[in-house]
């Protein structure tokens, strides 16, 4: 029987539970308020440019608004509930997430180009355990903190980014709420719209007005929250250089800052190592999420005696890769997020070339509409090349080869960014040697891009400082007297 | 048995063969089960499933007139869909080979023969490889052999490696299926370092199980067989054929299976020629399915014969 070419049909989730409104206003002290320049910004759906709504855009004025709700729900409300207290509402915030967890992955989806597979079973899951996680904490901080006094801060302004609107979302708030702050945040301006769905949310859990409030805009609409003088605490994830901007901004202040920023991950791959699974565990490191990932494993080193096997096997495996329309259940690599991005991205393709590296991209047919990116690889590539040293926050990888653990362990702390990494060996005295010696806030072990609640996520060097996540991510949230 | 000896550089290679991560290789097979098959691909995978099937009855108990019945149902897999493919194979018991050779002398329906003492394998050389001849003399087109476990286990490889050559060379034109009966083998790395070995041996077809012992045919044990014919291929350009048995009942689990082999082998291992499902029951679920695509409703099990 003849068989060649079986191809998987489209299989589209549907978009039926979502209505999107025409226009969306801003989330202040419990209320959608018009803002007050009257003006707005367009949404577009990566995967075929097409119009999805209008976003109030947030001003000054505005972000004062907000502020003052915050400090308010604060010093009358929020603050002078019991811990047990705050956690009723995070639970029930949690439980309304799981509970709208189709309409959330969808809008992800449609708004920022992710995969539906990878919104649908990795975002939202992970987005509601946060909320989850952090609702058991909101009782028991002291126990967190032994013998050591705690308050909260105050009011928090939180500035998060495009590649996982929700789950950076959740990150932020869940903490800062568990810990007795309020909160004013602004999404990223390409991906509003889980966040007004998550105020929503807070509107239906009857959260207090004011305790969470949500601000739409552009850089300056963060910039006004950063300086703003009655915040408390600035969290941020996001580009290195908007990082530093912002901790300028702080100096001479006693504002709290934590900032989570870029990355140029290195992912090592040991000749002892189970190739086919480290093979998997390098599609997973770069190819999840269009590669929008901050902690992404961008750069690959294989040891010299496998290298060639290695590279022949990711070859082979980019072939069964799908890229296409995100809302279809089989695509693994989704729409960039923003044409902005897409030029990035292929600004460092270019580079690469001219850079004398070899590049490989699969054949597969793109949509004709929408912006896509082909899953690239380049090989030959010098320690010393730009697409070896920038963040290019794509799907593109850039491999090196080594002969000796010495070797590769300088050329992967040889990096201004520190976020992460990933080892393959079978042998675990090389895990533990390598991983106590990576400069990296986080260091995978035959694994990659793995995330859980429980689990303290963070840089060194310029990929930022304080860490997310765990009883690690509650020292963000709270002023701690020894 | 004419002592071979299994080659020493290969000797050497078996002591480390690639280790498999186990929580690899589930991640890698949950984002295969996560593909949505629908429509026309599904219908298309459904008769391919049907068309790889060597159909089974491996029963103390079986009769020549149950086996006529196989052989008759192999050729005629649902009265209502003439359309459908035929399965590859018949797989009985060597005394069941001429009954089934007979049955179907006018189909190219391959007759293959469980032997070595199936399913144990405990049995001196001697025995197996008559065993093996007197399915070959009544016309077997392909040999089912199980492998010593115990020597395996025992790290007698050079035993087990002599005996798959030994009775490969028996076989001539006769296609080899050795049979590793993973449940008894402990680990992937074991699973592995068996699929090299026989390979190695001479294998045409590496297969699972005897579907007497459970776990069987599990993705994760599929996945590391697949992982060795990857590789062979890679480094030889020579084809090897896998057969699951054991445990793949459902139409569901058996296109998982197809899509892994679509994505770890590539689409030239998608025939009957390079791969096999060793079931008995599976083919009338797959007929179930092919007809609610067909028509949009279920239909009850009484409409699909049991033999």
């Amino acid at each position: 029987m003849s068989t060649t070419n079986w191809n998987l049909e489209p299989s589209l989730e549907s978009t039926a539970v979502v209505q999107l409104k025409d226009q969306y206003e801003l989330f202040i002290n419990g209320k959608w308020l018009a803002p007050q320049a009257k003006k707005y910004f367009a949404t577009i759906n990566p995967s075929d440019e097409s119009h999805l709504s209008n976003i109030a855009w947030a001003t000054v004025a505005d972000v004062d608004l907000a502020v003052k709700a915050a400090r308010n729900a604060y010093e009358n409300v929020w603050s002078k509930l019991s811990g047990a207290e705050r956690g009723k509402y995070l639970f029930r915030i949690a439980r309304l997430m799981q509970e709208k967890a189709r309409e959330l992955a969808v809008l992800e989806t449609l708004d920022g180009g992710k995969p539906i597979k990878e919104s649908r079973d990795i975002d939202i899951p992970l987005a509601c355990n946060h909320f989850f996680y952090y609702a058991g904490w909101a009782d028991k901080l002291q126990e967190a903190f032994a013998g050591q006094p705690i308050t909260s801060l105050g009011v928090a302004g939180q500035i998060t980014p495009w590649n996982f609107p929700l789950l950076m979302l959740a990150w932020k708030i869940a903490p800062a709420l568990a810990c007795g702050n309020t909160v004013v945040l602004k999404p990223a301006e390409t991906t509003s719209l889980t966040a007004l769905k998550f105020a929503e949310i807070c509107q239906e859990a009857g959260l207090p007005a004011g305790v969470v409030n949500i601000i739409t805009g552009y850089g300056d609409t963060g910039a006004a929250l950063v300086v703003h003088p009655d915040v408390n605490k600035i969290a941020f994830t996001g580009s290195t250089a908007v990082g530093k901007q912002i901790q300028k901004a702080c100096i001479g202040t006693d504002k709290k800052l934590t900032l989570e920023l870029g990355g140029k991950s290195a992912n090592i791959i040991l000749e002892d190592a189970p190739i086919d699974q480290a093979v998997e565990g390098v599609i997973n490191a770069i190819f999840y999420n269009q590669g929008h990932v901050c902690c992404a494993g961008s750069r690959l080193y294989v040891q010299e005696s496998i290298a060639t096997q290695v590279i022949e096997k990711l070859k082979f495996r980019l072939q069964s890769i799908y890229v296409g329309n995100p809302l279809d259940k089989n695509t693994d690599i989704g729409a960039i997020n923003s044409k902005k991005q897409l030029e990035t991205i292929e600004k460092y393709i270019s580079i690469g070339r001219e850079e004398g590296a070899e590049i490989y991209q699969p054949t597969c047919q793109l949509p004709s509409k929408g912006y896509y990116c082909l899953p690239t690889l380049f090989t030959d590539v010098a320690q010393s090349a730009r697409i070896a040293q920038e963040e290019i926050f794509g799907p593109v990888l850039a491999i090196q080869t080594f002969r000796s653990i010495d070797e590769v362990l300088q050329k992967a702390n040889n990096s201004p960014y520190g976020l992460a990494a990933g080892v393959w060996t079978d042998k675990g005295a090389r895990i533990f040697g390598l991983s106590s010696q990576l400069q990296a806030g986080v260091v995978w072990a035959n694994t990659y891009n793995k995330f859980d609640p429980a689990s303290p996520f963070g840089g060194y060097k310029e990929s930022g400082f304080g860490r997310e996540g765990g009883m690690h991510g509650l020292s963000a949230y709270l002023k701690i007297t020894n | 048995m004419q002592p071979k000896y299994t080659p020493p550089e290969l000797l050497v290679r078996l002591k480390s063969v690639p280790p498999i991560d186990q929580i690899g290789t589930h991640e890698r097979i949950l984002k295969i089960q996560s593909r949505s098959l629908k429509g026309p691909a599904k219908l298309h995978g459904l008769r391919l499933a049907l068309s790889m099937i060597d159909l089974t009855t491996l029963e103390g108990k079986d009769t020549p007139s149950k086996v006529r019945q196989l052989c008759y149902k192999a050729q005629h897999l649902h009265g209502l869909s003439p359309e459908l493919p035929t399965v590859a194979a018949v797989c009985v018991y060597p005394t069941m080979v001429g009954v089934a050779k007979k049955a179907l002398a006018n189909s190219s329906i391959k007759v293959a023969a469980v032997s070595t003492a199936f399913p144990s394998g405990q049995a001196p050389f001697e025995v197996k490889k008559l065993d093996t001849l007197y399915a070959l003399e009544h016309g077997a087109d392909e040999i089912d052999m199980v492998i010593s476990r115990g020597h395996f286990l025992a790290g007698e490889y050079n035993y087990v490696f002599d005996e798959i050559a030994a009775i490969k060379a028996l076989c001539g034109s006769a296609r080899l299926k050795v049979i590793f009966e993973t449940g008894e083998l402990d680990s992937l790395d074991q699973v592995r370092r068996i699929s090299d070995l026989a390979i190695a041996a001479g294998a045409d077809f590496i297969k699972t199980s005897t579907g007497k012992i459970q776990p069987a045919a599990t993705f994760p044990v599929v996945l590391t067989m697949l992982g060795a014919i990857k590789d062979h291929f890679d480094k030889t350009g020579q084809m090897i054929g896998m057969k699951p048995a054991g445990g793949i009942s459902s139409a569901k689990i058996a296109l998982q299976h197809l899509l892994l082999v679509k994505e770890v082998l590539g689409e030239a291992w998608l025939t009957n020629e390079w791969y096999r499902f060793g079931a008995s029951s599976l083919a009338n679920d797959l007929l179930m399915q092919y007809q609610k695509q067909l028509t949009g409703k279920y239909q009850s099990t009484a409409y699909f014969s049991i033999d």
